[in-house]
């Protein structure tokens, strides 16, 4: 984070309201705060992690950098350039350097293509490749992730989940992007494969020089492949920080409460779990002050209710958005 | 020569899991009785209709002739239907009304699709004001049952079977529109469609590429089932007068006129009105066989 | 003590438009009174078809049960009629499901629901006769009741809500509620916080807990998550492509696992608690169980394979107390 180079990707202050349509009577505005003002920074080749449970916003932030939705304020900016007043066709161009891989490796995939024409599909539409050259980056691409020639002419349904999740990120990487943001890549794997697939990120990210921005509510999933990580609270960063130090020696409420909750598979359990009252608060109603207020153990009193709290600043580059600071 | 080689098998590669799919759709119709009985109806409905100027006794007897001694012969080797009031041979007659009906059933789906899925699709994705004229306008034509408003357009147009499949077109397409409206609303939301557009794919790309490709399975179950009724349909005009006219070997018409000459002479009626059930009953029950292959539950893939 | 609920020897097989699908090869183990036992296991594993079976949940063809017994006190359930099991669901075993969305019926109230869960079953009597059916006031107070024990806030408004009107850990709690409604000696819970976030399945797994610990529930708990199974369940059994390949205490499994694939596994998991060096998956796919592999299923994935894995299907010892596995490196 102390870092003088400039980062590829930096998101200032964005902000994602859903309006809620009112039936009949038309009196008082609802939205739906998704994203309330986020700002973080990704440098190139590394792995950044955002955290949260639902309703936190995470995955919104994604589809607002791709601009899949379209934020209602704030700046993306892509080295350094704002990209978010960019016209469709500008984004198209832009499209080729930031791409996603889905949640769901299930719905992800068309059950109508061939992998062949899924993959094929980003360059038909940029480059134009026709034939036997088209054929030819196809295969090269699948067996950068690691499936076969046979595999190519398959349907989705007839692959396993984690062939499935290959295809998605050949599909990304066939246009050399630069940054791959990566939703939930795992949560659809079984155990003894999530393991695999996220070293094979890790390799691929070395060989094709990505940067990465991981998604995920699976706290050691982000803590095993990420260097800096964001935990994210009903739209709002509540810590930033590097990885170990974020997880080891938490600072917010939420994040301890987060870091505690995960059930460890080992014979001896921890007797102090620090576990949270009451439910996430829908999107649509997000309490006065500090959002975390209501389930919060570390409650001070008054103020966490009337007064959000402003980002307190480390020395080692962290940051905590907490009265207690 | 290497070329030639690797070509055969990349086409085996490619259709490979077609065949595949293929054997699947046979093994889940086969366990249902029913659908097997409406394939093979079916199938005897099409044979029919290729082979049929092959296998009419009397082809003259179709449109014009009339043998006045013939008349009104009861069913007998020479004549496997009998004759009609004319002395037509109605076996002849009702074979290529074969013919007839599926060119009548298949103007009709397929006008009423090519009107249909495209509004459907685009009132589905494109939403907004374009969805609310496309399926308001839809819910009227809706609104007037179907027989009740091809009358009224038959009426308006004159009768005949030109018009009469025409009127039938204008009935059958809202059908469609609610279909693939509803099936593009759902699909629009799915990841591949979002997975599409931040590779940067065109709106038109998205619709004939993803969307279209993932609503066939409803249309054509809905077609197979829509052909039988379609037939239906002209059948019941041709019966009232207003659809095909005498002396086109159409089943409704024929069965307009056999009215007429009940009970005695039992067969100009029956042999048409058998004919029209069978087919019916074949597109229904091969339409709700299709339903359980294409609805991707019951597959048959357990995990 | 006879255990509560004894597995023996169980095989069930799906006819599958490819073949017929060798499920569960020989699924075998116990459930004491008052215990918490762990399945756990992969995708495919069978671990939720058995949960299934225990209850004869499953759809007869085309699923097959050629051989093997399901004794609940005593009593073979896969013999029993399906007036009688229907008499032992919910009342007797209950279960608990994944996605509390789907199983909620989305145009009822909670209270519609539970009310009609606490009548369906009227009066418990050891004839299984229904005695004297408590009226619907009677059933909506014990219901209000339940709602409290699962600890959910203001439950006499709360439950004339609809079940889209809950968050997912309050539905959980609600299912819950349904199936300990009429106190069952066993409660099956399948993967039953796989679907929610993990604060909240904090919440939900500290509550299972407390209420075994009041009532004395014997509880079968099914996930793919070792670390869900470890907070709740004093003993786990190991599941691997149809077979039980290890069974033993929570301390034993993670101290001193015998079993090749047990040990994969847990190599494999990513664990929170450090940040590993790297991590190894287990090499190999998942067999297709249509066509099985012979002799022990796991040997085309094992490091330890010798040539008698391939022949012949490993017994299931007790290699030291309490402990079982069923793996040719131990016999």
């Amino acid at each position: 984070m102390i870092n003088k180079t400039e980062p590829l990707l930096e998101v200032k202050d964005l902000k994602k309201y859903f309006p809620l349509r009112k039936a009949f009577l038309k009196k008082g505005k609802g939205s739906v705060r998704a994203i309330d003002g986020v700002s973080f920074s990704i440098q190139e080749g590394g792995s950044f992690g955002l955290v949260g449970e639902s309703g936190s916003g995470k995955t919104t932030v994604a589809r607002a950098i791709l601009r899949l939705v379209e934020p209602t304020e704030g700046k993306v900016l892509w080295k350094g350039q704002d990209i978010c007043p960019f016209s469709e066709s500008e984004m198209k161009e832009l499209r080729r350097n930031m791409q996603m891989i889905f949640q769901d490796p299930y719905s992800s995939l068309n059950p109508r293509k061939t992998v062949f024409n899924i993959v094929a599909e980003p360059l038909k539409i940029h480059k134009r490749i026709k034939g036997r050259k088209l054929r030819e980056r196809v295969e090269a691409l699948l067996e950068i992730v690691g499936l076969k020639r046979e595999h190519m002419f398959r349907y989705p349904h007839e692959l396993s989940g984690g062939q499935k999740q290959r295809v998605g990120i050949a599909r990304a990487l066939s246009l050399q992007p630069k940054l791959l943001i990566l939703d939930e890549p795992t949560s659809a794997l079984d155990v003894s494969v999530q393991a695999q697939m996220l070293n094979f990120l890790e390799s691929l990210q070395e060989k094709m020089k990505l940067t990465y921005l991981f998604i995920s509510h699976n706290l050691a999933v982000i803590r095993y492949t990420c260097d800096v990580v964001a935990v994210m609270y009903l739209g709002k960063i509540v810590e930033m920080g590097g990885a170990e130090s974020i997880f080891s020696s938490p600072r917010h409420p939420y994040t301890k409460a987060l870091v505690s909750a995960v059930p460890l598979p080992q014979a001896e359990q921890p007797e102090t779990a620090i576990l949270l009252e009451g439910d996430i608060p829908s999107a649509t109603h997000i309490p006065h002050g500090c959002r975390f207020h209501t389930r919060c153990p570390e409650k001070i009193g008054a103020i966490c209710e009337s007064s959000e709290p402003n980002t307190n600043y480390f020395p080692d580059g962290s940051q905590v958005d907490c009265h207690l600071f | 020569m290497k070329e030639g080689l690797s070509f055969l098998t990349r086409m085996k590669e490619e259709r490979e899991s077609q065949i595949r799919d293929i054997r699947l759709t046979i093994y889940t119709l086969s366990r249902s009785p029913l659908s097997v009985i409406g394939f093979l109806l079916i199938l005897l409905f099409f044979v029919i209709t290729l082979i049929g100027p092959w296998i009419i006794t009397y082809p003259q007897d179709i449109k014009g002739a009339v043998h006045m001694d013939q008349k009104l012969k009861p069913p007998s080797r020479a004549h496997p239907f009998g004759t009609d009031e004319v002395g037509r041979d109605i076996y002849s007659r009702v074979v290529i009304g074969t013919q007839l009906s599926l060119q009548i059933g298949l103007i009709i789906i397929v006008v009423a699709m090519g009107i249909g899925v495209p509004l459907g699709i685009l009132a589905g994705y494109l939403g907004g004001w374009v969805n609310n004229l496309i399926m308001r306008v839809t819910d009227i034509f809706l609104s007037v049952p179907g027989l009740l408003l091809a009358l009224a357009i038959v009426g308006a147009l004159g009768p005949g079977i030109k018009n009469a499949m025409i009127a039938l077109s204008i009935v059958w397409w809202p059908g469609y529109v609610r279909l693939v409206q509803g099936k593009t609303l759902s699909l629009r939301e799915e990841s591949f469609v979002e997975a599409a557009k931040s590779i940067g794919a065109s709106r038109f790309r998205i619709i004939f590429s993803h969307i279209l490709p993932n609503c066939t399975s409803p249309i054509i179950v809905k077609a197979s089932m829509d052909m039988g009724m379609a037939i239906l349909f002209a059948a019941n005009l041709g019966f009232i007068g207003v659809g095909a006219q005498p002396p086109m070997p159409e089943w409704g018409a024929m069965i307009s006129v056999g009215r007429n000459y009940l009970p005695d002479h039992w067969w100009m009626a029956t042999f048409p009105g058998v004919a029209i059930l069978i087919t019916v009953l074949g597109f229904n029950l091969l339409g709700d066989g299709l339903r359980d292959v294409l609805d991707p539950q019951s597959r048959g893939q357990i995990r | 003590m006879r255990p509560v609920l004894e597995i023996k020897d169980l095989k069930i097989e799906f006819d599958t438009f490819e073949g017929t699908s060798h499920v569960l090869e020989r699924v075998s183990f116990a459930l004491e009174k008052g215990d918490t036992l762990g399945l756990v296991g992969e995708t495919g594993c069978g671990k939720s078809i058995t949960a299934k079976a225990i209850l004869r949940l499953l759809p007869v063809p085309p699923a097959r049960i050629p051989s093997g017994e399901i004794l609940f006190e005593g009593q073979d359930l896969l013999k029993k009629s399906e007036e009688e099991m229907r008499q032992i669901r919910g009342s007797k075993i209950a279960m608990v499901f994944q996605d509390p969305m789907t199983f909620l019926n989305p145009v009822f109230t909670i209270e519609e629901q539970l009310v009609d869960v606490i009548l369906a079953h009227g009066k418990k009597n050891g004839s299984g006769h229904r005695e004297k059916r408590p009226d619907r006031n009677q059933a909506l107070t014990t219901a209000i009741e339940r709602l409290k024990e699962v600890k959910i806030p203001d439950p006499q408004f709360r439950i004339k809500s609809y079940p889209h009107e809950f968050s997912g850990g309050m539905r959980q709690r609600v299912l819950i509620a349904m199936a300990l409604s009429h106190a069952p000696q066993i409660l099956i819970a399948d993967e039953p916080t796989t679907a929610l976030d993990v604060t909240i399945q904090a919440q939900i797994l500290k509550l299972i807990h407390e209420l075994v610990q009041t009532h004395g529930h014997s509880v079968l708990l099914i996930s793919h998550d070792l670390g869900v199974v470890a907070k709740v369940c004093k003993r786990i059994a190991v599941m691997y492509a149809g077979n039980i390949v290890e069974s033993c205490s929570t301390v034993q499994l993670f101290k001193k696992s015998l079993h090749p694939y047990t040990r994969g596994l847990l190599n494999s998991i990513l664990t929170f608690s450090k940040r590993e060096e790297t991590t190894q998956g287990i090499k190999g796919v998942i067999p297709d169980l249509i066509h099985p592999p012979s002799g022990c299923r796991f040997h085309p994935r094992c490091q330890s394979m010798k040539d008698i894995c391939q022949e012949e299907k490993p017994p299931m010892i007790e290699f030291e107390e309490g402990h079982w596995v069923s793996c040719h490196l131990y016999h």
